[in-house]
């Protein structure tokens, strides 16, 4: 076995942490009081390569492997969640079909720009009335006369309508076969007539990221933007969302890390009886439970995202990182505001948006009892 | 055209710092190092420089650092900078500011140079010495705190930072500069960068090979011995004024800063 990470792995997360302790972390706090999505800060993450951190460079990638993606999504996650799910929705969720599933002429003329950071994708697959039920998909796409018409809705969709966004591939029943629905990926872009993006949700957390209801109304897309296989579509997303689980774990462990920081710090300076309350064994107790929960849970993804490199069966360990780390974080948020008291309670201090921003970890991407009926699955129970 | 900028590894400016009572250096193993962050300015205005000269212009980063030191380098080589060289001899531990300008100067004549950047100075010795002794060292001409740099013609014009304004000095090629901070903003690496360092040459020099007499570098080398050290004491409290009367408060305030020649 081997823990060291690469001088690759190790210069990917060096950068990242410097990029986000320099342009992300003393911006949070505004940007998430003011819900302000931070499109210039983004863009200058695209410029670093940030956004196409996995995919080959012959697709404008910059040819990093997962467990440096993992490792990057750490340390934004750290300093922003809303920056990291920004990143990792556009890498796992926009992108990676595109990279997975799309023929070369696709790879060139969507994944390029993407991969190069010049616009964001999204994904769109959950809907009013399928939710974890992702079978039970109301959206159509038709074909007539050559081209693809689209009728539905899609909600909490990620990344859907920033100012450098080109489009969204979506889920949509594309016919009936054997009984059930016929599920194919369908791409739209941005400026498709009957295509609208409703103003950004209101959000507990995650605020300065962008998240919309998208409505498709006689939207007509060629027929060559079908991604993958006519009727493959509910396969070729389950593959997606075992990918996007390792990114949605890096992210809960970045904030658990950013919770732990910020407890261990305050408790440090914070006096009271005469000491410092971190010479409190009550405090040391949560302080020390953070830190080994952080350890584990980073360990996990890691583990994950090293499988994902070695060409090897991921989707269990994903899944177990993805639940655990995500239950991690509520669980050192909860602790880093009790350890910052009043404090903790007030928009000053850090901690109250992490406290905010940890509950969806436990939602997005798979909530936590689709995640254990994943894994009950996948232990044959 | 050949610029090469010389670099230091530092340890961490945030981290705590301590002193080995029995060789005198600072304790370096349990301490995080990066890259001197004077230094990044030289790179960046390497770099610069590289781009608005264009041609087969290279930039190559040197330092003298143990051979963990690669990680600072490879920073550099992760902005941009074209190739590296490392000087890595157990020897060279303890070199004051004359030993590590001997040994900076053996390797700048090993390798060739046109143009040297360096920072101002590290944040840990903070000595400012080291880009002058090298330039003396070579006889080139030595211009320092440059906070512009225009080049032309083998000949380079800096502003040089003066606390009231700059004065404007001037060299033909080849020649050292040593800029100040704030004369550009250092890039990050790239991700592109980062995953083509490792395609990038890191050579490490020998002793033997910059031709560095060991009598002149190490402990030996060195001109200046650290005899003692001490720590600087807790500062003392400082001094609270109590009053009722906020326009009596602003009155003494204003007197202890004029008895402290503040104001």
């Amino acid at each position: 076995m081997d823990f060291d990470l690469t001088t690759e792995q190790q210069d990917v997360a060096n950068l990242c942490r410097e990029f986000a302790e320099g342009e992300i972390a003393p911006h949070a706090q505004e940007w998430d009081a003011k819900a302000e999505f931070p499109l210039a800060t983004v863009r200058k993450m695209g410029e670093l390569g940030l956004l196409g951190l996995p995919f080959p460079e012959k697709y404008g990638g910059a040819g990093a492997d997962t467990v440096s993606y993992a490792l990057a999504v750490m340390e934004i996650g750290r300093a922003d969640a809303s920056v990291g799910i920004t990143m990792a929705a556009h890498v796992s969720l926009g992108s990676q079909p595109f990279f997975s599933f799309g023929s070369e002429e696709q790879k060139q003329k969507f994944l390029v720009p993407l991969a190069r950071g010049e616009r964001l994708w999204a994904f769109g697959l959950t809907e009013p009335q399928a939710g974890s039920d992702a079978g039970a998909t109301k959206t159509t796409a038709q074909l007539r006369d050559g081209r693809w018409v689209v009728n539905g809705t899609k909600c909490f969709i990620t990344n859907a309508g920033t100012q450098m966004t080109g489009g969204v591939t979506i889920t949509a029943v594309t016919g009936a076969g054997n009984g059930r629905a016929e599920i194919s990926n369908v791409i739209v872009s941005q400026d498709t007539p009957g295509y609208t993006q409703a103003p950004p949700y209101k959000k507990m957390g995650w605020r300065a990221s962008d998240t919309r209801e998208l409505h498709f109304d006689n939207a007509e897309v060629p027929a060559e933007n079908l991604l993958g296989e006519r009727g493959r579509g509910f396969k070729q997303f389950l593959d997606i969302l075992d990918g996007g689980r390792i990114s949605v774990g890096a992210l809960s462990v970045g904030l658990a890390q950013a919770c732990y920081d910020a407890a261990s710090k305050y408790a440090r300076e914070r006096f009271q009886f005469g000491q410092a309350i971190a010479k409190f064994q009550a405090v040391q107790f949560q302080l020390v439970d953070m830190a080994v929960e952080v350890e584990l849970a980073r360990n996990a993804v890691l583990k994950a995202a090293w499988l994902k490199d070695q060409g090897r069966d991921f989707a269990t360990a994903a899944a177990m990182a993805k639940l655990f780390s995500g239950e991690v974080s509520r669980r050192c948020a909860n602790a880093a505001v009790q350890i910052h008291g009043g404090y903790g309670f007030m928009d000053e201090y850090a901690v109250s948006r992490y406290w905010r921003d940890c509950k969806i970890n436990e939602i997005g991407e798979g909530t936590n009892e689709v995640q254990r009926m994943v894994i009950a699955r996948q232990l044959g129970l | 055209m050949k610029i090469v900028v010389t670099v230091k590894q530092v340890p961490d400016t945030n981290a705590e710092k301590a002193l080995d009572p029995k060789t005198k250096r600072l304790n370096r193993s349990s301490i995080e190092n990066v890259l001197n962050p004077f230094d990044e300015y030289a790179i960046e205005e390497g770099l610069r420089l590289r781009e608005s000269v264009g041609g087969d212009t290279t930039v190559t980063i040197l330092t003298m650092a143990p051979a963990s030191g690669t990680e600072v380098v490879r920073k550099a080589l992760g902005m941009g900078a074209d190739s590296a060289a490392l000087i890595s001899d157990e020897s060279v531990g303890g070199s004051d500011t004359m030993a590590t300008s001997y040994l900076l100067a053996q390797a700048l004549r090993h390798i060739g140079f046109d143009l040297v950047l360096s920072g101002t100075q590290s944040t840990d010795a903070i000595n400012s010495v080291v880009p002058a002794a090298v330039a003396e060292r070579l006889g080139i001409p030595c211009l320092t705190f440059a906070k512009k740099v225009t080049l032309s013609d083998g000949r380079i014009e800096i502003q040089r930072e003066t606390e009231s304004g700059f004065w404007r000095v001037a060299a033909r090629l080849p020649a050292m500069v040593s800029v100040t901070k704030g004369i550009n903003e250092p890039r990050y690496p790239t991700l592109k960068g980062i995953m083509g360092a490792k395609k990038k040459e890191i050579k490490t020099l020998s002793l033997a090979e910059i031709g560095a007499e060991p009598a002149r570098i190490g402990d030996a080398g060195s001109k200046t011995q650290v005899d003692s050290f001490a720590t600087v004491g807790a500062r003392a409290k400082g001094t609270v004024i109590t009053v009722s009367d906020p326009k009596e408060g602003a009155r003494q305030v204003l007197d202890f800063l004029i008895a402290k020649k503040a104001i």
